[in-house]
């Protein structure tokens, strides 16, 4: 086989067709994932403002709505069942559909070979059928609104007997079962991307690059491919047994003397529990499969953005592994009010305090790695920082909830909502939104608009902690998630009310994306043309031309003598020294 | 661990990272691939497991057949041992005709399947009729599934027998699901 450093450089397809549709380059392919999670990032963005518009002001009347779901908005009300379509396919879409295909599906592409220095993933066909199957996957999840009874509602979680009695909810019929295929499509095209990912990532990388050397967003890449390569296959048998349950008679999941109406279901014997275990053996793991490599971005910006090394470099990769392990056996603090017993709960508590440790030595780290740093304010440290304290606040949330005493009270309630939102809304975006606008000038070739960029910022900021800061006391004053309106419980009423600033915050959240909408194409054609390495950074996409070429690298691959955070090394000229720059005598290597 | 291994692994400073990795990275991704499926079927043993305690589960009979359509799977992976045996040596037409004989004992095993299939329900034994048959199918499919995948790339063997390294590999998964086969069947019917 040949070695990526001997390869000759690769020829590119010229027909429109093979060099941006149906490409086996790893950047465009990258770029192909991004801009499907925007524009589902854009559906399932719309699904929550329509959320929220509910919950503000319920059953209040919006006719023009009707035209588009005739049935869920029949009369311009919002009927409950469609209330279920929408935080089911919201949350099913932003978790799959928008952070998966960003984080791992465009940045593990795009970033991947260029990092280590390979001139392409090691399977290229299979990368290409990876994103061809990402978007009927996709068009699935969007189709299940239009068919009869509408798109699943059993929740993102699609809990039994919800999800496995079609008559018991209108989008448990067609949509539930649209739902399944469409998640199956996406395992599928997931497991063929991770391959790809950990292959590429062990073996092609340059001369020089060691696994230490690696910039911690690969590390973070590489081991939530991992995770989501061993963790999602137990969901896939999971939604098998599911899929025989509703159309084929079985009872994997249905228990005896379940009613319709009057009539005695068939079914018995099966147990609910059944699903929930297996859903959250993958549910969990998933969460971090996303939420790592965005810690990864914003680690790999941070020394960039404060011109020295960041702090605990091993200790953070040795802290990933650990959670990576751990995230593995935490799964049931998802399930203590299901009925386990007790001394279960107690480990998976335990279990679940673990998993904190390495997480703050993470968050620490991160911290402690702006201590004493010339900080450059521009928008992707911005985020970056942003990053940081989310995952703070979140984190903070957790504790509360990994306590089975005290999530008896909290669970299903919007403490729930504004905790994940934190995690798997905030850390992934914003870490997302950090590394768009740093790696945009090597996508693309030009800038973003720097002004732009930090009014997104702040308005983003200021919009999702007035959303999700306000679900946690919602939630501890007992306001359960899932519901489709609050007007009826009298406990509720004194703060009831605050759902309304939280939807117009939700609504300036979604406003906000617009700017960076309108500055991603708008710099396209307009902005000030990137240099090389505008940013002054160390690690060696910023050697490859921006944007760079079929190939990467030319005629020679880079060769590695150094980890990337070397910054203000002593005794030499510039503050930053390159990852392809030789030791010199006075210095050590690392 | 072996120096070569060392470097593969790539930690320390060797500076010949990326020229020579240990395992090809077909074999690798293979490797990753089948960690896959033993995850998909742990997922499967995990829900036998829960479902087995329940009352209503009732033992469906392990049939004659099923220990035939063992027997030929079996001698399969038998087979395939010589076709590589032959395609290490390079003996093209051999390979050929060994490779038929082990894609044969494939379709062999495949019709048995079915033929269970069909004897079960003959005995009145459906997949809705209790958790033991609705797994036995359902897991018995799964696993006929993967593996007319591996006939589909003995297929592309047989287009291309000299090709040693992909010999190796779908020998690999061959093996793989004679013995996960073997797993289901005491899965199923013996603990
Ligand atoms: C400090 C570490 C963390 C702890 C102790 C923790 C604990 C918990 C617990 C106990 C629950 C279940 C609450 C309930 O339903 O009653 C939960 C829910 C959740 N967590 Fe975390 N968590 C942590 C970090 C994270 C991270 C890093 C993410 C994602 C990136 C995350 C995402 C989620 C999600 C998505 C849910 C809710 C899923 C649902 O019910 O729909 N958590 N967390
Ligand atoms: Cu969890």
């Amino acid at each position: 086989m040949l070695q990526a450093t001997e390869a000759p450089v690769a020829h590119e397809p010229t027909s429109f067709l093979r060099r941006y549709i149906f490409s086996t380059d790893h950047k465009v392919i990258g770029i192909q994932y991004l801009l499907t999670a925007a524009f589902m990032g854009i559906v399932a963005g719309l699904l929550a403002m329509l959320i929220r518009a509910q919950l503000a002001w319920p059953e209040a009347n919006w006719s023009w709505l009707e035209r588009l779901f005739p049935e869920g908005m029949s009369g311009g009300v919002m009927k409950p069942e469609f209330y279920l379509s929408l935080i089911t396919m919201h949350g099913t879409l932003m978790v799959f559909f928008v952070i998966s295909f960003a984080l791992l599906g465009g940045f593990g592409n795009f970033l991947i070979p260029l990092q280590i220095g390979a001139r392409d993933m090691a399977f290229p066909f299979l990368n290409m059928l990876s994103y061809w199957t990402a978007v009927p996957a996709s068009l699935i999840m969007l189709a299940s609104f239009f068919v009869e009874g509408g798109a699943a509602a059993a929740g993102w979680t699609s809990y039994p007997p919800l999800s496995a009695v079609p008559q018991a909810v209108p989008g448990s019929q067609w949509g539930q079962t649209l739902w399944i295929l469409g998640m199956a499509l996406f395992i599928v095209s997931f497991t063929m991307g991770g391959l790809n990912y950990v292959v590429t990532v062990l073996n092609l990388r340059a001369k020089g690059m060691t696994m230490m050397r690696l910039p911690v967003t690969i590390w973070t890449l590489f081991i939530a491919s991992i995770l989501g390569l061993l963790a999602f296959p137990p969901l896939t048998a999971a939604a098998i047994l599911l899929l025989f349950d509703r159309h084929f008679g079985s009872s994997f999941y249905l228990p005896a003397g379940m009613f319709y109406g009057n009539k005695l279901l068939e079914h018995s014997g099966g147990t609910p529990l059944l699903w929930q275990h297996l859903f959250w053996f993958l549910g969990h793991p998933e969460v971090y499969v996303l939420l790592l490599p965005a810690l990864g971005i914003v680690m790999d910006i941070l020394p960039v953005f404060t011109r020295k090394p960041i702090f605990g470099h091993r200790m953070t990769l040795y802290s990933l592994g650990a959670i990576a392990l751990l995230s593995m056996i935490v799964w049931g603090h998802h399930m203590y009010v299901s009925g386990m017993s007790p001394y279960v709960g107690e480990f998976f508590a335990i279990g679940t305090m673990a998993i904190t440790l390495p997480s703050a030595i993470i968050g620490m780290n991160l911290i402690a790695s702006l201590w004493g740093g010339a900080i450059r304010f521009r928008t992707p440290m911005l985020f970056a920082i942003g990053t940081i304290s989310l995952f703070g606040i979140g984190g903070l949330g957790g504790i509360f909830l990994g306590n089975a005493t005290s999530d008896i009270q909290l669970h299903d309630t919007y403490f729930v909502v504004g905790h994940f939102h934190y995690m798997i809304g905030g850390v992934t975006l914003f870490g997302m939104f950090a590394g768009l606008y740093y790696w945009y000038p090597k996508m693309f070739g030009r800038m973003l608009s720097e002004r732009l960029g930090k009014v997104h910022f702040w308005l983003t900021m200021i919009g999702f902690n007035t959303v999700f800061l306000t679900q946690h006391f919602l939630g501890l004053g007992g306001m359960p998630r899932r519901y489709y309106a609050f007007t009826k419980y009298e406990f509720m009423q004194p703060y009831v009310h605050l759902n309304v600033p939280v939807t117009l915050a939700a609504f300036l959240l979604g406003a906000a994306q617009l700017l960076f909408l309108f500055n991603f194409f708008w710099s396209r054609f307009r902005g000030p043309v990137a240099e090389k390495n505008p940013w002054e950074a160390t690690t060696l996409e910023w050697g490859a031309p921006s944007p760079p070429p079929h190939g990467n690298w030319g005629e020679r691959a880079p060769v590695v003598h150094r980890w990337p955070y070397d910054y203000g090394v002593p005794g030499t000229i510039q503050d930053f020294t390159p990852q392809t720059v030789a030791a010199n005598p006075t210095q050590q290597a690392r | 661990m072996s120096h070569a291994q060392n470097q593969w692994i790539g930690f320390g400073d060797s500076e010949h990272t990326g020229e020579r990795p240990v395992v090809d990275a077909h074999r690798l991704g293979l490797w990753f691939f089948l960690a896959t499926v033993v995850m998909l079927f742990a997922g499967f043993t995990s829900a036998i497991l829960v479902r087995r305690t329940s009352a209503d589960w009732q033992a469906i009979p392990l049939l004659p057949l099923l220990r035939w359509n063992t027997l030929v799977l079996l001698a399969s992976s038998v087979t395939f041992e010589r076709v590589r045996t032959l395609a290490r040596r390079s003996q093209r037409k051999q390979v050929r005709t060994w490779l038929a004989v082990t894609a044969l004992l494939g379709v062999l095993f495949l019709a048995g399947q079915i033929g269970a299939w069909e004897q079960y329900r003959v005995l009145g034994l459906f997949l809705s009729s209790n958790p033991h048959s609705s797994f036995f199918y359902i897991l018995s499919g799964v696993h006929g599934a993967h593996l007319a995948g591996g006939l589909l790339g003995l297929g592309y063997l047989l287009a291309r027998p000299g090709r040693v390294g992909a010999v190796n590999l779908c020998a690999t998964y061959w093996h793989f699901l004679g013995g996960l086969w073997l797993y289901l069947l005491v899965m199923l019917f013996v603990v």
